[in-house]
Parts: C-alpha cells; sequence; structure tokens
C-alpha cells in the first residue's frame, strides 16, 4: 500500500516535470529543432546573453514582477484591514468588487485596461505595464491577507492600544506580526502571477518593453529560438536552488527553536 | 518565524535584484531614438547594435507575431514605431488607410541594390511606402522516403493515401488561399461562391490531416513524424538543411510569392532616422548577416553573389522566375475579411 502511495505521487511528479527535463536537455542540443539531438553546445547559452532582446525581456520580466508585487502587497494589506473594519454591507460590496477582476478573463482585463490607457491618452509603455500588474495583482493579496485578519483576536489591537501603544505602533508590532504569514503568502502570488502573465501584458504594453511571455509568443511564426530553453533552464535552477536554501534555512532554524 | 524568515529573504533577493538590474540598465546617452517592429526572430540582433554604434541612435526593439497582430497594435494608437516590417496584404491595406508615410528614397541610396523583379511591386505601384526585406513562396514540404506518388500539386494534400500524415498550416489566409487556388480560383477571391466551394473541401480534408500547425511543423517533419506538409519557404530551406530526406515544391498550380517589408507608419517620430535604418539593413554586408542568420531569401542583388552556390541553386530558397511565373501574391482583402474569418472558425470546429 505504501509502494503504491509513493508510486503514485512519483508518477504525478514525473509527469510534471518531465518537459520541463526534456527543455533542459535541448537546450544543450546543437540544432535548432527539438527532438533532434545535434551534439552537445553551450551555443545557446552564450546566444542568450548577446541576444538583447531576450535579455531586455528578462529584464522587464523581473523588475516588474518585483514592483508590482510590492505595491500590490503594500496597497492590498492596507486594503484588507480596511475591508475588515468595514461594516457588514460595505464590506460585502467591496468583497463582490474584488473577486470580479480574478473571475474575469485576462483578455476581458487586459483589453479594458488597453481601452482606458488608449482612452486617457497615455503612451503605453513601462509605467502602464506596472500599473497593469499591480492592479491584476491586488485582489490575490487582499484575498490572501482577509483570512488571517479573520483568524485573529480582535482584543489584541485593543489591548496593545489600552497598554498605551499609538495605533501605528500597535499596528507594526501586533497585527502586521500576526497576519505576516498571509502577507507572504500574497506577495509571493503576485510574483509568481506577474511572471507568468501574458494576456493582459500583451495588451497594456508598448513599444520597446516586452516582457518574457510576449517575446516567446511573438517567435511562434518563425520557431522558438533555443536559447529560450537555456534561459529557462537557467530560471528554473535558480529557483529550485533558493528553494533548497530556504528550506534548509527554515527547517534548521525550527530544529534550533524546538532544542531551546 | 519560519515565515518571517522566509519573508526577510525574499526582501533581500529583491532589493538585491533590483540594485543589480538598476545598475545594468544605466547607459550611454545616445542622440536619438528609433522605435523597431519587427516579427519575432526576425533579424539580427549584432546588426542592431552595430547600427547604434555607428550612428548613436538607440533602437527600441518590439517584436509581434502576425500581422493582425500589429496592425491592431498600430490602429489602436497609444504606441508609435518608427519601423515596422509587415507582408504585402498588410502594406496594401495601411497604404489604403493612410497610416504610412511615403518613404524619401533619396534617403535610401541602398534601394538600387534591391532585384529590379521586386521593384514597384502590385501592392505599392510607385515604390513609395515599402522597400522588401525579406521574400518566399509557400508550397509543400515531404519526406522522400514516405511519399511515393510525384508531388506537383496542391491536390496530393487531399490524397487519402497520406491519411493523419499531412499538416496544414494554422493560418486563415495561406489554407484558404491554396484551397482556392487548387479548385482554379484566384487567391484572392471575394467570391462567396468559390469560398464556400473551398470551404467545403477543406472540410472534407480534415480527416486526412494530421493537425493545422505553427511553427512545430519544422520539428514533425524533420523528425518524420508526418509525410507532407504546407509550409513557406524559407522554413523548408532550414528543414531539408536539417533531415536530406526533404524536399521542397512549388506546386504547378503557382503557389503564393510573399514579401515582408520595410515601412514607416504615420506615428513614427524620427522619419529620418527610420530612413537611415532601412538604408543601413539594404546594405549588402548588412542584408547579408541577415540573410544569414535568418535563412530567409533576401531581396539583395549584391548580396545574393555572396551566397553559397548551393543555396541559390536551392528552389525553396532562390526559386527562378518560371518557378514562380504562376504565383500569385496575396491582395488585401479587408472587405471580405468577415467570410475568411467566418469560413475559418466553420472549418476549425468542424
Amino acid at each position: 500500500m505504501r509502494f503504491l502511495k509513493r508510486f503514485y505521487v512519483g508518477i504525478i511528479f514525473f509527469f510534471l516535470y518531465a518537459p520541463i527535463i526534456i527543455l533542459m536537455i535541448f537546450s544543450f542540443s546543437d540544432s535548432k529543432f527539438r527532438g533532434h539531438w545535434g551534439g552537445f553546445t553551450l551555443r545557446w547559452y552564450v546566444e542568450l546573453f548577446r541576444d538583447r532582446e531576450i535579455m531586455s525581456a528578462l529584464y522587464y520580466t523581473v523588475i516588474i514582477a518585483v514592483l508590482a508585487s510590492l505595491i500590490a502587497t503594500i496597497i492590498g494589506t492596507i486594503a484588507a484591514i480596511g475591508i475588515h473594519d468595514m461594516g457588514k454591507f460595505g464590506r460585502n460590496v467591496i468583497i463582490n468588487l474584488t473577486y470580479l477582476p480574478m473571475l474575469n478573463p485576462d483578455i476581458v482585463t487586459g483589453i479594458s485596461l488597453m481601452i482606458l490607457f488608449v482612452f486617457l491618452r497615455v503612451e503605453r509603455g513601462f509605467m502602464t505595464l506596472l500599473l497593469a500588474h499591480i492592479t491584476f495583482n491586488i485582489p490575490y493579496v487582499i484575498f490572501a491577507v482577509m483570512p488571517k485578519l479573520k483568524q485573529m483576536n480582535k482584543h489584541l489591537y485593543e489591548a496593545a492600544l489600552d497598554l498605551g501603544a499609538t495605533p501605528s505602533y500597535a499596528f507594526r508590532k501586533v497585527i502586521l506580526p500576526e497576519i505576516m504569514p498571509g502577507v507572504v503568502t500574497g506577495l509571493i502570488l503576485a510574483f509568481t502571477l506577474s511572471i507568468d502573465d501574458f494576456v493582459i501584458s500583451y495588451f497594456t504594453t508598448g513599444a520597446g518593453v516586452s516582457n518574457l511571455s510576449i517575446v516567446i509568443h511573438s517567435m511562434a511564426r518563425l520557431g522558438i529560438n533555443p536559447s529560450i530553453n537555456a534561459l529557462s533552464t537557467l530560471m528554473f535552477t535558480t529557483v529550485l536552488l533558493l528553494l533548497l536554501i530556504v528550506n534548509k534555512r527554515s527547517s534548521n532554524n525550527s530544529r534550533k527553536e524546538n532544542a531551546v | 518565524m519560519k515565515r518571517s524568515l522566509k519573508a526577510k529573504l525574499i526582501l533581500l533577493l529583491a532589493v538585491s535584484l533590483i540594485s543589480i538590474l538598476l545598475l545594468s540598465g544605466c547607459g550611454k546617452s545616445y542622440d536619438a531614438t528609433l522605435r523597431v517592429y519587427n516579427w519575432g526572430d526576425y533579424m539580427d540582433k549584432s546588426i542592431i547594435t552595430d547600427f547604434e554604434k555607428e550612428y548613436n541612435i538607440k533602437v527600441i526593439y518590439s517584436t509581434f507575431t502576425t500581422n493582425e497582430d500589429m496592425y491592431v497594435s498600430l490602429k489602436s494608437g497609444g504606441s508609435t514605431y518608427d519601423v515596422v516590417f509587415p507582408s504585402e496584404y498588410m502594406v496594401k491595406r495601411m497604404i489604403n488607410e493612410d497610416m504610412l508615410h511615403k518613404i524619401n528614397m533619396d534617403n535610401i541610396p541602398n534601394f538600387k541594390y534591391i532585384d529590379d523583379r521586386f521593384k514597384n511591386p502590385p501592392w505599392d505601384p510607385n515604390n513609395e511606402y515599402s522597400v522588401p526585406y525579406f521574400w518566399g513562396t509557400l508550397g509543400i514540404v515531404y519526406n522522400k522516403t514516405m511519399v511515393d506518388d510525384p508531388v506537383d500539386s496542391w491536390e496530393i494534400l487531399w490524397n487519402e493515401k497520406y491519411e493523419r500524415q499531412i499538416l496544414m498550416l494554422d493560418s486563415q489566409r495561406d489554407s484558404i488561399g491554396l484551397t482556392l487556388q487548387m479548385l482554379g480560383y484566384s487567391m484572392n477571391t471575394r467570391n462567396l461562391d468559390e469560398l464556400e466551394e473551398a470551404k467545403q473541401k477543406l472540410i472534407e480534408q480534415k480527416p486526412l490531416v494530421l493537425a493545422y500547425v505553427g511553427d512545430e511543423v519544422k520539428d514533425k517533419m524533420v523528425g518524420g513524424e508526418a509525410a507532407l506538409a504546407v509550409v513557406w519557404s524559407g522554413e523548408a530551406v532550414a528543414m531539408k538543411w536539417e533531415n536530406p530526406d526533404l524536399e521542397y515544391v512549388i506546386p504547378k498550380e503557382g503557389g503564393n510569392l510573399w514579401f515582408d517589408c520595410a515601412v514607416i507608419p504615420k506615428s513614427s517620430k524620427n522619419k529620418e532616422a527610420a530612413e537611415l535604418f532601412i538604408n543601413y539593413l539594404c546594405d549588402p554586408e548588412i542584408a547579408y548577416r541577415n540573410a544569414d542568420y535568418i535563412g530567409y531569401s533576401t531581396p539583395n542583388t549584391e548580396t545574393m553573389k555572396m551566397l553559397d552556390e548551393e543555396l541559390l541553386n536551392d528552389i525553396a530558397a532562390y526559386p527562378s522566375d518560371e518557378d514562380i511565373a504562376n504565383a500569385e501574391v496575396f491582395d488585401d482583402v479587408s472587405d471580405a475579411l468577415e467570410i475568411y474569418d467566418r469560413i475559418w472558425t466553420e472549418i476549425k470546429a468542424k
């Protein structure tokens, strides 16, 4: 039974990761074609760093994701606290409004934002792309933080005030630590969604500012350049390494705590 | 504790990333900027870097996937481009809709290198708006070991012997166009009956088709997964090189001749720089580097002299005048676009 369980999990992971592994293997193939091994080469890695289009797309992808997720997390956390303290009617209205962009297909959000920017005569580019990403990230942050606020004992904050803390001190020292797990979840979620997004970015960006998904999509007619495989390999290994390090450190940490 | 440590780590990571990225983002100052909008992976980017160095003009380079995407992006406003590379029928549509600047040919001395065959084309009769960038044909690529009938006509794509071994292009104009041509009509017809007939024919063909594909066609044909495929000539050159069993044919019905051209949209803020860039691309040396990187056919006569004899004799890369004598060029059919869209949806939905 135990073997079956493991086998089942193993199969799931195999199917999840097999395509990525194949892609990684072919980033070393000296051929522009998938499914055709042309001998070992590091050529695509060299070309990747020479390819200014891919490099600039990588730059924009990362910087937009970082900025958008940070800003969205700040706005979303503040909004969640505000919504939490609203009356029942107001809260319901705002929560349902917040659900809308999450339920909408991306293309509706993307085109609506594009029309808005065109209507306001804003030239599309870095700023519009950033604003769009912040916009679609905020709801996710709000819904990551809300449950933590609900779980929190509301008397904690009052007790802090009774004991002489100013509201902002109480916020920093009492509320924030309590809801931190939700805030971090929201941040990570927003970051992931932002890196991953294609449709909304496609409609809200302008000349010269493209993220990776747009560049890869535009290669569809002539074939995906294998440098993209090389880039995916690098990104995948970086993220994997980071995760391993973080997990290792935090498990060390909790072991220490347990020991104490 | 566990969570806050993660948060700190992430924050640290974010801050260091931003600083690295901001630092690397800094650069020198340029006299002007030029915004180029091109098909994905359709230019050797070292050419752009060299152009920047030579003229001290910063190039902002973006890419699109289809003519229609590019058209929407330009039409919706809010983003400006100085040089764009549409295909011929889209050039015509843009001329008709007054979206293009006239190019001052005095600023493009290298235009003299462009093959006379490609000057004053039907979509731009006096060569006022466009300069050819790359060209090619639409034809059939087949695997010699899997096909024993002679391949010389679009009709082979309807041969039941090759059931589930045929790859069609996931491209509205091309797939409907070749069917129209096989039926003896023009690829540019606006006649509803003719289009309906083509639709029936394509629906009839559907059980034989393995898939409607985009760029995967290369992997599938090179890997021997299918026997026949409709492809653009430039792709065929690369495929033949990778798998010698493959052969390219321009069907006897004529096939399609296509051109991608450089144009300057009305929204351009720097027409002089745009002309400088177009002229730079027509320089034989530069055009050679570009053709070598992309593998498509150049319209530049001086560049052709630098190419391999073998490539020049390849019908996929440089077909002779005879080969393309009957080839049709796409015309703008925007007045019948709705019919094309509807028919295409019906075919794909079946």
